[in-house]
């Protein structure tokens, strides 16, 4: 039988040289597209392959990786993923973020501030910001070539006329550096404002849709908007019941079946340091009222 | 005539060899200006800088088709050593060259004869690899774009030494345009499309 | 009190116990071996081998094995296997007119030169449950004459001789082979991606787009040309060989559909072709394949694309059942921090349609 045998972070030199080849031009056109070969991993396309395809590449023995998924380390699929790396490249594995030099994320931006000897990297299902408008590639494709997004300013000026708000939460989508419209991956729009002037290199991997693209450093990221509708990043308006801040994205976990729910920290590692520093919340679950979450809720 | 066997050697351990360089050169790009170092030491044919063999055992094989400048394209070392530690196809038309290994800048052709993408695909552009005397003395150029927190600073002798203002012709045509990587022994430093020259001193 | 929930890392190793468990089942009953999937699973060891791109059976046998009978994930399995081996050039154009035919039927015409061969078939099967099939069931041997040395042409070459079918496109002389798994498609794709996609695209997906297509969905008036089933010799020319040299010899199934004719002014009307070609014996697989194809050429043939099956970007960005699989299943990972935001937009715009349309006195009574 053709026993199988991998090579250092799985992926053969062939499939890294044409990955860090589309990486470089990537960085060099940023917010651009640029289409690639995507392999197939030994995971599914949908969980990570283009992330992990852009890791892989890149990762180095003195590396120190993080893997995250919904801004926590323990999740499933994070831990697959990190294990992976352990597995196929025994590089080194932390879940703090400031001790990270290549962060893999599905889903979130660290609270902590990114510095400039990191990369981060998204996993990203549908990397065409104008897809859901326009479903044919050949059409985003020209769209973007003349920088015409003005169909994306329709959609969102629908919602408003619709609703009173730009009705999109997550996957909101940003122009950088003056030119390309670009998905920032499913994050909630919360996380956008981390992406404009960060230190650190951004890189997103699309392996089902075969596409790379990045944010250099440094970079300006801005959120689409309207003049008389700014753009707003959402939280909800309490601090985390387990480490009590005040600033960052919150998970909402439904405690009991009376509408008891309490609201706690997405980013693991943030809210697990606060709490190591002597932030203390509530910590029990406090009682979810209607009245209450509407009176706070922005 | 030299022997395969008598060729430079490539990388001794490729795979970590070439990550590390792979990285060197993505910071280069993410951070115009900066001068990164190239680490793994391998052997180079003669006109070719250490630092140059190391990219072209990174990046280089089979998909990109490379073009030369005279001086690398007359020695038949560098034909020979990129042919067999890259298999990367010599083309002479430079307008379907994925990377140009430019030895002697003062012969740089115009920049419009490289690939500069189109305005669906600016990707499919040619990156240029061009060899220069060092990257840590002589004039200086305050650099801006995206990568850079403000200003750098980079100070190079640089051939030709109108680069820069021929590099302009990337600020009317972005996002299609050229990237170009210098290089001076094992230091490099990238200039991409979106770099752009501020002031310049002597 | 509340503790954030733990344990992922143990929970997926119990996981992964158990459906090793699941897997082998009662062990009381034999285990399965790969011949016995090899011999008696053949046609699911095909599908895999096809949509898996890699002609292996063993392999094929223990992905199948491995998935448990999954054959979509069997699937996965070859691929990401595959996509781990290095390459090293395309094989010559493997002659199907010289096939050492098993099965071999043409629709078009009652009786064609090497006749027509049904070889081992469901066809003409009654579809009865055989209660004999559960236990100890031994076949008797098959009837056998000596293999036939006549030729047998291709019909849909028969046809081209008289000029009646549009000539095959021949590749240029050295021109290379597109290969999706090694360039990223790009619309519009020329024919020969277009059939590696077919080729490896869905079995399920392509039988209901080339339905479609007899349906009136960009109908394309088909006739079986020939499907023929049989063992083709592989060749490779290495470049410092200068000459072709065998690798073995494989199972195909190649189906040439005769379709609706063209014609214009200044070009004589003929019949037009549609292509289907598979690893093994998968006749509904290369049938499809075909009616697809051909549906997919609407563009080439100046003809109106405005059926699903004819649209190549629809066609080919949802064929592949291991990328179509991987984003549907994906909806099973955590959504909880994008579930999160789209929960507290909603809240709020219920609290303002609902501010917006309490009644007239309510909204007094608040001022």
């Amino acid at each position: 039988m053709n026993a199988p045998a991998y090579n250092f972070a799985y992926l053969d030199e062939q499939t890294k040289r044409m990955i860090r080849r589309a990486i470089l031009k990537a960085i060099a056109i940023p917010g651009y597209q640029v289409p690639f070969a995507s392999r197939e991993m030994p995971m599914p396309y949908g969980w990570g392959t283009g992330g992990v395809q852009v890791t892989a590449a890149i990762l180095g023995p003195q590396d120190v990786l993080k893997v995250i998924d919904q801004g926590s380390d323990d999740t499933t699929n994070a831990i697959s993923i990190r294990k992976f790396f352990a597995k196929t490249a025994g590089v080194a594995t932390t879940t703090a973020t400031e001790d990270a030099t290549v962060i893999q994320t599905r889903h979130r931006i660290p609270e902590t501030s990114l510095h400039a000897n990191q990369v981060l990297v998204y996993q990203v299902p549908i990397p065409e910001p104008l897809r859901f408008l326009e479903p044919r590639e050949t059409e985003t494709r020209r769209m973007h070539a003349l920088a015409e997004y003005g169909l994306m300013h329709v959609k969102l000026y629908e919602d408003i006329a619709r609703f009173g708000h730009i009705a999109t939460a997550y996957a909101y989508p940003v122009k950088v550096n003056a030119r390309y419209v670009m998905d920032p991956s499913p994050t909630p729009k919360f996380d956008n404002p981390k992406m404009d002037n960060c230190p650190a290199l951004q890189l997103f991997g699309a392996g089902r849709e075969k596409r790379i693209y990045a944010i250099p450093p440094y970079t300006q990221v801005v959120s689409l908007d309207f003049e008389d509708h700014p753009f707003e990043p959402y939280r909800f308006n309490a601090p985390c019941a387990l480490c009590a801040a005040e600033n960052s994205y919150l998970d909402e976990i439904v405690t009991d079946d009376k509408g008891g729910r309490m609201f706690v920290c997405s980013d693991t590692d943030y809210c697990e340091g606060r709490q190591a520093a002597g932030h203390h919340g509530s910590l029990s679950a406090a009682p979810y009222k209607d009245k209450a979450q509407e009176a706070s809720n922005g | 005539m030299t022997t395969i066997a008598e060729l430079p050697p490539g990388f001794a351990d490729k795979v970590l060899s070439a990550q590390s360089t792979f990285r060197s050169v993505m910071d280069a790009m993410a951070r115009p200006g900066s001068v990164q170092r190239i680490v793994p030491t391998s052997g180079a044919p003669q006109t070719m800088m250490r630092g140059t063999a190391a990219i072209a055992l990174t990046l280089f094989d089979h998909d990109t088709p490379l073009w030369l400048d005279a001086r690398m394209s007359e020695s038949t070392d560098v034909m020979k050593w990129l042919k067999f530690h890259t298999g990367a196809p010599v083309v002479q038309d430079s307008s379907i060259a994925s990377f140009a290994l430019i030895s002697d800048g003062g012969e740089l052709p115009s920049l419009e004869r490289f690939a500069l993408g189109t305005s669906e695909y600016p990707d499919r552009s040619t990156t240029l690899i061009l060899q220069v005397e060092n990257l840590d003395s002589g004039r200086s150029f305050e650099l801006r774009g995206p990568g850079i927190d403000g200003v750098a600073t980079l100070q190079a002798s640089i051939k030709p030494f109108d680069l820069f203002e021929r590099l302009r012709v990337n600020e009317t045509l972005f996002p299609r345009g050229v990237d170009v990587v210098l290089v001076a022994d094992d230091a490099v430093v990238a200039i991409p499309r979106t770099t752009r020259v501020v002031s310049k001193g002597s | 009190m509340y503790v954030a929930v733990k344990g992922g890392e143990r929970a997926i190793e119990n996981a992964h116990r158990l459906l090793a468990s699941a897997r082998r089942g009662d062990q009381s009953v034999p285990e399965i071996s790969l011949d016995q999937i090899s011999e008696q699973l053949g046609l699911a060891v095909d599908r895999v081998m096809s949509e898996g791109s890699l002609y292996d059976r063993e392999l094929a046998a223990l992905a199948i094995k491995q998935a448990r009978g999954d054959l979509i994930e069997a699937i996965f399995l070859v691929r990401a296997f595959r996509a781990t081996l290095p390459r090293f050039g395309a094989s010559e154009p493997v002659e199907t007119g010289a096939m050492r035919v098993q099965r071999r039927v043409s629709s078009t015409f009652k009786d064609i030169p090497g006749g027509q061969i049904l070889g081992p078939t469901f066809d003409y099967t009654h579809r009865l449950l055989d209660p004999s099939l559960a236990e100890g069931f031994v076949p008797e041997a098959p009837a056998t004459a000596e293999a036939s040395t006549a030729p047998t042409p291709r019909v849909t070459d028969i046809l081209g001789r008289d000029g009646l079918i549009e000539s095959s496109p021949q590749a240029e002389e050295g021109a290379s082979v597109g290969d999706l798994t090694r360039e990223p498609l790009n619309f519009p794709a020329d024919r020969d991606l277009r059939l590696q996609n077919l080729a490896r695209g869905d079995e399920g997906f392509l039988l209901a787009m080339g339905y479609s297509t007899q349906r009136g969905y960009g109908r394309n008036h088909p006739f079986a040309g020939e499907i023929r089933f049989g063992e083709v010799e592989v060749e490779f020319s290495a470049e410092d060989v200068g000459f072709a040299v065998p690798l073995g010899s494989i199972e195909l199934t190649e189906c040439q559909m005769v379709n609706q004719f063209k014609g214009s002014a200044t070009e004589a009307p003929c019949f037009t072709r549609g292509y289907g070609l598979a690893f093994g014996q998968s006749e509904r697989k290369t049938m499809s394949m075909a009616l697809v194809d051909r549906a997919l050429r609407a563009r080439e043939l100046g003809e109106e694309a405005l059926a699903p099956a004819q649209d190549e970007e629809f066609v080919m960005s949802h064929s592949d059942n291991v990328q179509a699989t991987g984003f549907v299943e994906h909806l099973k990972l955590p959504h909880y921090v994008d579930f999160q935001s789209e929960l507290g937009l909603l809240r709020k715009l219920r609290r303002e349609f609902t501010d917006a349309n309490a009644p007239d006195a309510m909204k007094e009574a608040a001022e």
